[in-house]
């Protein structure tokens, strides 16, 4: 009786230790200690289920070498992932482990299944019901995460099948009717539990295929409360606490997450599970914007900068991938000491992920006043001198604003053209991440400098170094 | 109708948990500076690694000669574990780079 308490009490600490770590990460200050805690609390939860836990006779877990042995490979491979992986690789790193996850809990409910199956003992209805959800949704979280790993690696290309809106709801209509009529079956069949599992699957490829990349920070978070939902119900089979708390409030946090970042794009969450980002929408406007490109070299665009007053710089993905946040830096310190004001206007979704351009920059040491965010940099805009973009498109595309026909139409923008001067830094003319055109390229205002990020800025520095 | 009824009253007390759990949710993420929605998303994505609980239940219960209750179960306590053991040190390398800032502004 006395171990039994011991883990339930511990069950308990492990959910206090996850809302608090929760609650703490939602602030800079206590963020790394909020993360720390929450890991705390669920090795305790790891450990006093592992030497604690008695089934409902009374019988304690075996095994022990299989557990550890599998803990002992998870632990060194996760580690390892997590701890090599770039920063600026970091959105797909989450989707992958939380892919992970969804896997897990689809397995649970397999093992529970086959278990009923081979002793031919009923699955009470309550139960089976449970249970069919946590493998429906862990295997859709599943094949979901990965395809978004894809997708964010550039393995996956977007693809927008006509009618994949109807594909999606008529295999989501299966996947209930199939499961419905499994939960009423008096003894479940393996046949019928991996067809469902089967058409999970597919259903969580069709799901995300279609989501533009741009949209895919959006689609993480949404998988991520999926997966906090499956854990759930697997606490649900075993009447932990522990994993249901943890799970329905990764469910809940991570809906009202997701949310939260629709808000940040200005979009509504169907609009972008429904819109079908970057395939065909773009494709229908053809014909560019009219105009001119014009190109500014290196010394030119050094003096430029050197002799401004206030400079901005608008960082994008194009920045962190050509790894020039450092380089970046050091431009800006160079452009301070000759008296230059300079700031950095971060758009909330630049880069990745919401906030994922602030990590990249905090990396590089760029001190957190130079950053601004979007309506504060949109007020300086009008005063600033030169505002220099890095490798951001859709971020300050002005067909947001004036477009209604295309897809990012109503996502708020870094008004740039307000400045005196824009300097676009690009590999090439390629479309942004949204695949689309890009007016601002052709603004009477705007000259390009096309290269490399990283080497533009190198060779602007030294410029700068040398005026 | 019966059924249902009775469904519901068996696990009034978990359906209690649950909706409290989802307020609380809600409540904890509100309000968070859009900074830290990465950080953030990763580090729930690490909380509910606590599905690795039941990877281990299941594991611990299989019998020795269940061949596929043991495959399954071994498998399932890796994902766990990986989602677990990723989703932290991911978050906490993360946060990492705020905290180095921090430092430099004091």
């Amino acid at each position: 009786m006395i171990s039994l308490s011991i883990l339930e009490l511990s069950y308990i600490i492990a959910s206090i230790t996850f809302i608090l770590g929760l609650k703490m990460l939602g602030n800079p200050e206590s963020a790394r200690k909020g993360n720390m805690i929450a890991a705390v609390g669920m090795c305790i939860g790891i450990f006093a289920t592992i030497f604690l836990y008695q089934s409902k006779d009374g019988e304690r877990l075996g095994n022990y070498g299989w557990i550890f042995g599998a803990m002992t490979i998870g632990t060194a491979i996760g580690y390892w992932m997590a701890k090599k992986v770039k920063m600026t690789a970091m959105p797909q790193m989450v989707s992958f482990f939380n892919g992970m996850g969804g896997a897990c809990a689809g397995v649970i409910s397999i093992v529970e299944f086959n278990h009923h199956i081979h002793s031919g003992e009923p699955v009470q209805v309550g139960l089976g019901i449970v249970m069919i959800l946590g493998l429906i949704i862990g295997s859709v979280s599943f094949a979901g995460s990965m395809v978004a790993y894809g997708k964010l690696e550039e393995k996956i290309k977007d693809k927008a099948l006509p009618g994949s809106t109807f594909i999606n709801i008529a295999l989501l209509l299966v996947i209930l009717g199939l499961a419905g009529y499994f939960v009423m079956m008096d003894v479940p069949t393996a046949g019928m539990m991996y067809l469902i599992l089967a058409i999970s699957l597919i259903y969580g490829v069709s799901f995300v295929m279609p989501i533009g990349g741009a949209d895919m920070p959006v689609v993480i978070s949404l998988l991520n409360s999926f997966t906090g939902m499956a854990a759930a119900f697997g606490g649900f089979i075993y009447s932990n606490q522990a994993m249901l708390t943890g799970g329905i409030l990764v469910g809940s946090a991570g809906t009202i997450l997701t949310i939260l970042m629709c808000t940040a794009m200005n979009r509504s969450l169907m609009n972008v599970i429904i819109g079908s980002f970057g395939g065909g929408a773009a494709g229908a406007k053809k014909d560019g914007p009219e105009g001119s490109i014009k190109e500014i070299s290196v010394s030119d665009a050094a003096i430029l900068l050197s002799y401004a007053q206030k400079v901005s710089i608008v960082p994008g993905y194009g920045l962190a991938v050509a790894q020039a946040q450092h380089i970046c830096h050091d431009l800006e310190k160079m452009l301070e000491e000759k008296g230059v004001n300079v700031f950095y206007a971060i758009h909330p979704v630049a880069g990745r992920m919401p906030g994922h351009m602030n990590v990249l920059l905090a990396e590089a040491d760029v001190p957190y006043p130079k950053l601004m965010e979007m309506e504060e940099a949109n007020s300086q805009f009008a005063s600033t001198d030169v505002v220099m973009v890095i490798g951001a498109n859709d971020v300050v595309n002005p067909a947001a604003k004036k477009d209604p026909s295309s897809p990012i139409y109503g996502m708020p923008i870094l008004e740039v053209e307000d400045a005196k001067n824009i300097i676009v830094l690009k590999r090439s003319m390629g479309k942004g991440y949204a695949g689309i055109e890009n007016e601002l390229f052709f603004h009477p205002k705007n000259r390009m400098l096309f290269g490399d990020a990283k080497t533009s800025l190198q060779n602007l520095a030294s410029e700068v170094k040398s005026l | 109708m019966e059924q249902a009824s009775q469904l519901f009253y068996d696990n009034r007390e978990f359906i209690f948990l649950i909706i409290l759990s989802i307020f609380l949710g809600i409540e904890v993420i509100s309000n968070v500076p859009a900074i830290l929605h990465t950080p953030l998303m990763s580090g729930a994505n690490a909380i509910h690694g606590v599905v690795i609980i039941g990877a281990i239940i299941v594991m611990g219960q299989a019998e020795p000669d269940n061949y596929l209750a043991l495959t399954l179960g071994f498998l399932a306590v890796i994902l766990g574990t990986l989602n677990v053991v990723g989703g932290f040190v991911v978050t906490d390398r993360m946060l990492e780079m705020f905290k180095k800032k921090e430092k430099k502004k004091k």
